[in-house]
C-alpha cells in the first residue's frame, strides 16, 4: 500500500533537542514510510538514541514537529497516540521483573487495548511462538539469559499490534553468543511482518540484510541517507567512510 | 524498686485495669486514623515529589522541611491551643490525629519518594513507550516494585507514630501515656509507678513488636524469593 508524501508513518520536522547547553539534535527531518524498515547508524554520543526517543515521546523535542501516522505528537495526546502507534525495544530489555513473562505481554493488551484476558493471552502465546519462547510463559524474566529477555521484550512489543516498532540498540546489552538469537528474531519480523521498523544498532550485517534504507548520525545531525547497498559499498559523506572502515576492521 | 515486688501496688493496677485498657483503645484508635491520614498525605506528596510537575515537587519540598524540622509537639499545641483560641476547638483526639498524620505524613512521604526513586528508569520509560499513563504507570508497574522498598522504613514509621500517641499529653489526651501518668499521680490511684509503668510499656510493646517481626519476616520472604529466582536462573544458564 502506497502512502502519499504527506501521510508518513514518521516524520520529523527541524527536531531540535538540547540537553541544559548541549545540543544533541541539530534541525533533524527525517520521514519514514509505512512498512519501512530503517536502520540508524553512528557513534555513541551522536544522538541517535535521542531521535528515536523523540519519535515516542521518552524525549521532548525543544523544538521542531514529531508526526506519527500523520498526527503530530504532542504533550497533550502523547499518551493515546503512542499508544496506539508505537513500541519499543530497548537495550536493557526493561521487562517488568514482578511479573511472569505471560503477565508482561498481557498488561498493556489487556489494561490499554481492551482485550479479554482470553484474546490477550491467545496474542501472547502466538508472539511466544513467534519468538521461540512458549515454554517460558510462567517464569519470571529474571530467570532468563539476556537474549531470551530480549526476545521477550520484542513478543511484549509485538503483543500491542502497533503499526512501529522502535528498537534502541536492541543487542549492545547482550553477550556476542546470544547477540545472533535477537538478530534472527528481528530478521524474521522484518520479513514476515508489515511493520514499520526502526532499528538503531551497531550491527552492520544485520543493517545490510534488512534495510529499506539506512540513515548515518553524528554530532547530531544525520550526515548520509542511503539503501544499504549504496551506503556500505559507495559511501558520500567522509566521516561515513572513516566510520565503516574502522568498523570493518573490527 | 520495693514497688516492684509489692503485691499492693499490683494488686491496685488490676483493680483499675481499665484504666489502661481505655488508654490503649484511644492510643489505637488516634494510631489507626492518624496512619491513615499519614498514608494519604506521604502517597500524595511521595507522587509530588518524583513527578515531572515542578510546583509540586516545591510544595512537597516545602511540606517535608517544615514539618520535619518543627517538633510534633509544638505541632501538636499549635492545633489544639492556638486554634482553639481562635475558634477552632478541634477535640484532642481530633487534634491527635491530625497532627500525627500530618507529622508522620512528612515521613511517609519519604519513604514513598525514596521507594519510587530506587526504581530504574528503563522501567518508567517501558511503561511510558506501551502508553501507560501517570496513574496506571504508578499502580501497574512502579509501585508493585517499590514496595519492598518501602515497607522495612514504613513499618518503622507506624510504630513510631504508636508511640507518638504519648504527645497527646500535652494536650490532656486520654491515650496510654497520659492514661498512665494520670493513673500514677492520681489522688485516689496513685503510687503505684514502677508497676503501671511497665504495664504502659509491655502494652505498648504488645502491640508494637509484632508489627515490626511481620515487616522483618515479609522483608526475609522477599528476599529469599529473589535469591531462588536467582538460583533458578544461575541452574537454567548451566542447563544451556
Amino acid at each position: 500500500m502506497e502512502k502519499s508524501e504527506d501521510s508518513m508513518m514518521i516524520k520529523l520536522e527541524n527536531v531540535n533537542k538540547y540537553f541544559g547547553d548541549l545540543h544533541v539534535l541539530k534541525d533533524v527531518n527525517l520521514e519514514v514510510k509505512e512498512g519501512e524498515k530503517l536502520v540508524i547508524i553512528g557513534p555513541s554520543g551522536s544522538g541517535k538514541s535521542t531521535t528515536v526517543r523523540c519519535m515516542n515521546y521518552l524525549e521532548t523535542p525543544t523544538s521542531g514537529h514529531v508526526y506519527l501516522d500523520g498526527e503530530e505528537l504532542t504533550h497533550k495526546n502523547k499518551t493515546r497516540l503512542v499508544r496506539d502507534t508505537t513500541s519499543m525495544v530497548f537495550q536493557q530489555f526493561n521487562l517488568y521483573p514482578h511479573m511472569t513473562v505471560l503477565k508482561n505481554l498481557t498488561l498493556a493488551p489487556i489494561k490499554l487495548h481492551h482485550k479479554s484476558k482470553k484474546e490477550a493471552e491467545e496474542l501472547a502465546y502466538h508472539y511466544l511462538d513467534v519468538v521461540g519462547l512458549t515454554d517460558k510463559a510462567h517464569v519470571y524474566p529474571d530467570t532468563l539469559s539476556g537474549g531470551q529477555q530480549q526476545r521477550i521484550a520484542i513478543a511484549r512489543a509485538l503483543c500491542t499490534q502497533t503499526k512501529i516498532i522502535l528498537f534502541d540498540e536492541p543487542t549492545s546489552a547482550l553477550d556476542p553468543e546470544t547477540i545472533q538469537e535477537v538478530l534472527d528474531v528481528m530478521i524474521k519480523l522484518a520479513h514476515e511482518e508489515n511493520i514499520t521498523m526502526v532499528v538503531v544498532t551497531h550491527e552492520m550485517g544485520f543493517a545490510r540484510q534488512v534495510a529499506d534504507r539506512v540513515i548515518f548520525m553524528a554530532d547530531g545531525q544525520i550526515l548520509e541517507e542511503a539503501p544499504p547497498e549504496e551506503f556500505f559499498d559507495h559511501p558520500q559523506n567522509e566521516r561515513v567512510q572513516q566510520f565503516l572502515g574502522k568498523i570493518i576492521r573490527k | 524498686m520495693a514497688q516492684l515486688f509489692s503485691a499492693s501496688a499490683w494488686n491496685k493496677i488490676w483493680t483499675f485495669r481499665a484504666v489502661f485498657i481505655q488508654g490503649l483503645g484511644t492510643t489505637a484508635l488516634t494510631a489507626l486514623f492518624g496512619l491513615l491520614l499519614a498514608l494519604a498525605i506521604g502517597i500524595v506528596l511521595g507522587l509530588f515529589a518524583t513527578g515531572g510537575l515542578k510546583p509540586l515537587r516545591i510544595i512537597a519540598r516545602v511540606y517535608v522541611e517544615v514539618v520535619q524540622n518543627t517538633p510534633l509537639l509544638l505541632q501538636m499545641c499549635f492545633l489544639y491551643y492556638a486554634l482553639a483560641f481562635s475558634g477552632f476547638s478541634l477535640g484532642i483526639i481530633r487534634t491527635g490525629i491530625l497532627a500525627l498524620g500530618i507529622y508522620h505524613g512528612a515521613y511517609v512521604s519519604e519513604v514513598i519518594r525514596a521507594g519510587i526513586e530506587a526504581i530504574p528508569r528503563g522501567q518508567f520509560d517501558a511503561a511510558a513507550s506501551q502508553g501507560f499513563g501517570y496513574i496506571q504507570k504508578m499502580y501497574y508497574i512502579i509501585l508493585p516494585q517499590s514496595i519492598k522498598i518501602i515497607l522495612p522504613p514504613m513499618v518503622n514509621q507506624v510504630v513510631n507514630l504508636i508511640k507518638n500517641t504519648s504527645c497527646l499529653y500535652i494536650v490532656g489526651g486520654a491515650d496510654l501515656i497520659s492514661a498512665t501518668y494520670n493513673f500514677v499521680t492520681g489522688e485516689s490511684t496513685g503510687g503505684a509507678y514502677a508497676p503501671a509503668y511497665l504495664v504502659s510499656g509491655l502494652l505498648f510493646f504488645l502491640v508494637c513488636c509484632p508489627l515490626s517481626s511481620l515487616a522483618s519476616m515479609w522483608e526475609i520472604s522477599l528476599k529469599q524469593r529473589e535469591s531462588r529466582t536467582k538460583k533458578t536462573r544461575r541452574h537454567s544458564e548451566r542447563m544451556a
